[in-house]
C-alpha cells in the first residue's frame, strides 16, 4: 500500500469511469475566460449606445473584434460544457438527451452566427 | 441483481433537509448565474448579427438592447458574470486542494459577494 500512488488508488473507483477531460477542459475554458471576459466588458460596454456608424468602425479595429471573437468562441464553449452538467444533474431519461442536444445546438449555433458576424464587419 | 430491493435501501438524506449555508448558497448561485448568462449571450449574439445585416435590423436590436427590459437583463447579467468568475475563481483554488476548510470557504464566500457587488458599481459607473 506504501507504494501506491494517489492516482493509482482512485483510476476505475468512480461511477461515471470517465469525466477527468471534461473538467480539465472546463478548468482551461475558465481560465481564458478569466483574462477574456473583463476585456469583452469593458471594449463592449464602451461602444454600446454609440450611433450605428461609429460602432461599425469599432469593431473594423482587430483588438475589441478579436476580443469578441475570442469571448464567444470560449464562452460559449464553457457554457455548453456547464448547461450539460446542469441538465445531466436535474433531468432524467429522453427528456435529458433532448435537452442536451438541443443546447449544444443552441451554443454552438449562437457562436458560429456571433462569430460569423463580428468577422463580416471586421473584415 | 437490479430489481433486488429497491425501495428498502437506506437513501442519503434530500438536499430540501439542509439548512442553506453560506458556502453551499454561494456554490448554487454559481450555477444559476452561469447558466441564466445565456439571455445576455443570446442578446449579444443578436446585436452583433444585426451589426452585421444593416442599419434596420440593428436599430432594432440596439432598442431592444437599450430598452429597459434589455438594460434591466444587462444590469443583472454585470453582477451575474462578475460573480460567476469569483465564484468560478474559488472552484479552480478548492480544485488545487487549497482553502478547503469551512472558515476559509466560508470567507471566500464573502469575499466572492463583496467583490461582485464591487464590481458591478465599478462596471456600471466606467461604463
Amino acid at each position: 500500500m506504501g507504494f501506491m500512488t494517489d492516482r493509482k488508488r482512485a483510476v476505475g473507483m468512480g461511477s461515471a469511469k470517465s469525466g477527468t477531460m471534461q473538467h480539465w477542459r472546463m478548468m482551461i475554458s475558465s481560465v481564458a475566460l478569466i483574462g477574456l471576459v473583463p476585456q469583452f466588458i469593458f471594449t463592449f460596454g464602451a461602444i454600446l449606445g454609440q450611433p450605428y456608424e461609429d460602432i461599425l468602425a469599432y469593431y473594423q479595429r482587430p483588438i475589441p473584434a478579436g476580443i469578441a471573437v475570442l469571448t464567444l468562441l470560449v464562452g460559449f464553449y464553457h457554457f455548453r460544457s456547464g448547461v450539460q452538467t446542469l441538465i445531466e444533474d436535474y433531468v432524467q431519461g429522453t427528456p435529458r438527451k433532448v435537452l442536451i442536444i438541443a443546447m449544444i445546438c443552441l451554443s454552438y449555433g449562437a457562436a458560429a452566427f456571433g462569430v460569423l458576424a463580428v468577422l463580416r464587419v471586421a473584415l | 441483481m437490479a430489481d433486488v430491493n429497491r425501495g428498502n435501501r437506506p437513501l442519503s438524506p434530500h438536499l430540501t433537509i439542509y439548512r442553506p449555508q453560506l458556502v453551499s448558497m454561494t456554490s448554487i448561485f454559481v450555477r444559476l448565474t452561469g447558466n441564466a448568462l445565456l439571455v445576455a449571450a443570446l442578446m449579444i449574439v443578436w446585436w452583433f448579427v444585426a451589426l452585421a445585416t444593416g442599419p434596420d435590423a440593428f436599430a432594432t436590436a440596439d432598442g431592444f438592447m437599450r430598452s429597459w427590459f434589455g438594460d434591466l437583463v444587462l444590469f443583472l447579467s454585470t453582477w451575474a458574470i462578475w460573480y460567476h468568475m469569483f465564484g468560478g475563481i474559488r472552484h479552480l483554488i478548492w480544485d488545487s486542494g487549497r482553502m478547503l476548510a469551512v472558515d476559509k470557504s466560508e470567507a471566500a464566500g464573502v469575499v466572492m459577494i463583496i467583490a461582485s457587488v464591487l464590481m458591478t458599481i465599478f462596471t456600471v459607473i466606467v461604463l
